[in-house]
């Protein structure tokens, strides 16, 4: 019998899943922005790989230019308050600060990020102006990071964008699959809002490649860029993987997400499979919705773990436990998950005669996503290398002239800032293609 | 542990450290608090008539998050009554023999009125008199304070009025706000004053609200120009110590005033002339405890410099104060870069090529010249794009770079033997030295 944990006291679930870097004071955000040095040719901004002017949004905090600070931001990066809330900035921005070289504290870039984005969405700023109209006409497939990067510099371009968007809501994996605790749905939905704002139609509930074909898209539009993103979570391909408990990450979360806390289901024992972030996110929300015993297996060891460090540390001091070189056989259990039988691995494989079992009355697969290989192979004139659209990197080109692509169906799965960056350089391709074609015709009545 | 005993004109205190006549000093509680944690004199804030305060009247200004930087008031002298005040006085100093106890004085410019109050102001045993010449603010425009200390002939004239009937002896504050400080300094001097004290605060307004326009401080949405004080004005104020200790027609002891915060700041006025200093803002932003460390570091430092008294090192750095025209125009100095220290922030490199001499270069590693480097190939782990160089044809060691630069000691200023005698401007423009060869790096614009 699968066994549930108990439900918490609301007052737990909001302590458990309250912002793990709560928003800056206005007393904080001036003591820290004055701290910045305002590096020439800052190695910040060159770490982005949004390029931020870091610098020159840091001294605008520091003046009082919120609105500034919050435009030069979002200019480079129209994702850059969930981008601020979720980056790996250890190893982008604040790991390139120069302070780290004198052995003192790095600027905290994003807490100061967010301090200036929040104060935009707060006030809903109108940040930007749609440019004048070019008659031209974009599709964006897909509602995400990318897509909507992509839409905000078309929008101030003056072309017109739809975004074709399959689920209920946009923002992509900001609204349905970041952990709660950094960034909720209202968040994502209010920054995806602000590039709506410019005009940017958004249609939702139409799954191109069924509802409408790519090739009408093609016919109506004069370029199509298509941030689809990864789908569905990898199978095991083991026995028991469909027993009633065994769950992939990406459900498990956006379950979580959209759902009051209460009501999500999350066993007492719970096996994570997998140790990439994903696994991460999973494991700490599992024992922060009440789960008693968190074990995250992993058939390799530590060393390969692609887990950003920090996120490591953040699932130990969540008293997550970690079993390295142990690869899941079997799933056991009558209907219902009872235990998860594993082998000791070396180098990754299996070393015979080290079989044992873990208790387990949930089980969460993360052990990455599947490629949407065969909503892409639905795209006229592409072509793939390894699974995936091939395009140039510097403009997410595809074999198809008209078409372009970024975010994670086009790098394999990166960040927010690397799918936003994909979008605007996109973007600027789509453009300087627009205007090499002929005028349109005007649109009669 | 070093002598830190004082004599100024006369008035002996068990260090050099004196509150400065302001808020304080208003009241025996505050002094006798200061007499106890170890001050070493004090000058009680300025008794005249009572005049009426307003309510709001001192502003700030802030570094970044640093907290008053710069500070102003508009109050003015005490507003407790002349006797309160005196009685006070006489009871402190029953109390405390040993401390130096000195009143601030200000009165309508009438020869029966000083001596009125220099009278009653000796009779409660204080060890000398301080004329509040340089008040800016509200005074000023009744005809005292600084109104007073702006023109030398009224200055020497109420000296000589005190000094008439004064047997303590008798400092006069004087006034920054004018041209030259030392006229004003000559005239006290020649009026018979046995001390100065300078510098009183500055002209100053504190900054403007913005969404409100008025004045900071404001009083009711009015404001009014108020005396600007704090860390800012310390090399103003060490300037005029300087031109003051160094005028032969002044010669008489000097109180340094104006930014103390730390018992360094303390020294470099003593080390221009001064023998005792005056603090008041950084008690008012800190609170009396400030005196240990002035007082352990100064002993620490004259320790370890091997000198036992304050007189062994007085003034040793006036002589070094000279005139432009007599510096040595062949010392040539130039800056050289750690490498091994920078961090690799550019800002010695924006400062030069905007700010100065076009004489830093930046010098990417992959050889691409720097306007063509684009973003996106530096990797965050140390592995920089490019390195700062010193131009040093173009380098006309103007210090800028060191001071912009964040890392201690990685920009340093180095003598370069020019091999030329030394020759200052007045020997050169009279025809008589030779300059060495200099840079030559300005881009001439046809």
């Amino acid at each position: 019998m699968r066994q549930l944990a108990a439900t918490l006291p609301e007052e737990r679930y909001e302590a458990n899943f309250a912002d793990l870097a709560p928003p800056l004071t206005p007393d904080q955000a001036l003591g820290e922005s004055s701290r910045c040095l305002f590096c020439y040719d800052a190695p910040c901004t060159t770490a982005c790989p949004t390029h931020i002017d870091v610098p020159a949004f840091i001294k605008m905090i520091a003046s009082g230019n919120l609105r500034g600070a919050a435009r030069e931001i979002l200019d480079a990066n129209p994702m850059g308050h969930s981008c601020a809330r979720a980056c790996p900035v250890e190893v982008l921005c604040e790991g390139a600060c120069v302070l780290n070289q004198l052995h003192k504290r790095p600027i905290e870039i994003a807490r100061l990020q967010r301090y200036a984005t929040d104060f935009a969405l707060e006030h809903r700023l109108r940040l930007f102006e749609p440019g004048a109209a070019t008659g031209r006409r974009v599709a964006v497939v897909g509602a995400g990071p990318a897509g909507l990067a992509c839409a905000q510099d078309l929008r101030r371009c003056g072309h017109d964008v739809v975004i074709f968007e399959a689920r209920e809501f946009p923002g992509g994996l900001n609204t349905y699959s970041i952990a709660d605790y950094k960034m909720k749905p209202p968040t994502a939905l209010a920054e995806a809002r602000m590039v709506l704002d410019l005009g940017a139609e958004l249609r939702t509930g139409v799954r191109v490649g069924e509802d409408v074909s790519f090739e009408e898209l093609l016919e109506q539009y004069d370029a199509v860029f298509v941030g689809v993103g990864l789908g569905g979570t990898r199978r095991l391909g083991i026995p028991g993987e469909s027993l009633h408990g065994v769950v992939d990450a990406l459900s498990f979360i956006e379950e979580l997400k959209l759902r009051p806390k209460r009501e999500v289901a999350v066993g007492r024992r719970v096996v994570v499979v997998g140790a990439g972030n994903t696994a991460i996110d999973a494991a700490t929300q599992a024992k922060r919705l009440g789960a008693e015993r968190v074990t995250i297996v992993y058939r390799r060891t530590d060393a390969d773990m692609p887990a950003y460090h920090y996120e490591y540390e953040l699932a130990k001091a969540d008293g997550c436990e970690f079993r390295w070189s142990t690869l899941p056989v079997r799933f056991v259990g009558n209907a219902v998950v009872e235990a998860v039988e594993c082998v000791r691995t070396q180098s990754g494989r299996p070393l015979p005669g080290t079989e044992f079992r873990l208790d387990a009355d949930m089980v969460v697969l993360a052990i990455g996503q599947e490629p949407r290989a065969s909503l892409l192979a639905r795209i006229p004139g592409v072509r793939f290398q390894n699974g995936r659209l091939l395009a140039d990197p510097a403009t997410g080109q595809t074999s198809n002239p008209r078409v372009f692509t970024g975010g994670d169906c086009a790098n394999g799965g990166k960040e927010i800032v690397n799918a936003a960056a994909d979008g605007k350089r996109a973007a600027a391709a789509i453009h300087a293609l627009l205007r090499t074609m002929p005028q349109p015709v005007p649109a009669g009545g | 542990m070093a002598d830190l005993r004082t004599d100024f004109a006369g008035i002996r205190s068990p260090n050099p450290f004196w509150l400065a006549s302001g808020p304080p000093t208003n009241t025996y509680g505050q002094v006798a608090r200061a007499f106890d944690r170890g001050w070493g004199g004090a000058v009680w804030k300025t008794v005249g008539e009572p005049i009426v305060n307003t309510y709001s009247r001192y502003g700030g200004i802030d570094l970044g998050a640093v907290r008053m930087m710069g500070f102003n008031n508009i109050e003015l002298i005490t507003d407790r009554p002349v006797e309160d005040n005196l009685r006070e006085v006489a009871l402190l100093k029953k109390r405390y023999p040993g401390h130096a106890l000195v009143v601030s004085l200000m009165v309508e410019s009438k020869r029966e009125t000083w001596h009125d109050i220099v009278r009653r102001t000796e009779d409660t045993g204080a060890d000398g008199l301080e004329l509040n010449f340089g008040c800016p603010h509200g005074m000023s425009e009744r005809g005292m304070g600084s109104a007073v200390g702006q023109v030398p002939d009224y200055t020497c004239q109420i000296v000589e009025w005190v000094k008439e009937v004064a047997t303590t002896p008798v400092i006069v504050k004087l006034t920054p706000n004018v041209t030259d400080v030392t006229y004003i300094a000559r005239a006290a001097a020649q009026g018979g004053a046995d001390a100065v004290s300078l510098i009183n605060s500055i002209n100053s307004i504190m900054g403007v609200d913005l969404d409100t326009f008025h004045p900071h401080p404001h009083v009711a949405g009015k404001g009014s120009h108020g005396g600007y004080c704090g860390p800012a004005v310390k090399p103003i104020a060490l300037n005029m110590v300087a031109a003051v200790a160094q005028d032969a027609r002044v010669r008489i002891p000097i109180s340094g005033i104006g930014g103390i915060q730390t018992w360094k700041d303390a020294a470099e006025f003593i080390a221009l002339g001064a023998t005792t200093v005056q603090l008041c803002t950084a008690v008012m932003h800190y609170g009396f405890r400030l005196i240990e460390d002035l007082v352990d570091g100064l002993s620490n430092w004259m320790d370890e410099k091997g000198y036992a008294t304050l007189d062994a090192w007085r003034g040793r750095a006036a002589p070094n104060v000279v005139k432009w025209e007599d510096l040595n125009l062949n010392y040539r100095t130039i800056a050289v870069i750690d490498q091994a220290k920078c961090i690799h922030c550019g800002l010695c490199y924006a400062a030069c090529e905007d700010g100065a001499h076009q004489a830093i270069a930046i010098r990417r590693r992959d050889g691409a010249r720097f306007a063509e480097s684009g973003i996106g190939a530096v990797r965050f782990n140390g592995d920089h794009r490019w390195d700062v160089e010193i131009i040093e044809e173009a380098c006309v060691g103007c210090n800028l770079c060191s001071l912009v630069c964040p890392v201690q000691g990685c920009i340093t200023m180095q003598e370069v033997a020019t091999g030329a005698a030394p020759v200052t401007w007045r020997e050169y423009a009279a025809g008589r030295g030779k300059l060495a060869p200099r840079p030559e790096h300005y881009v001439t614009v046809a």
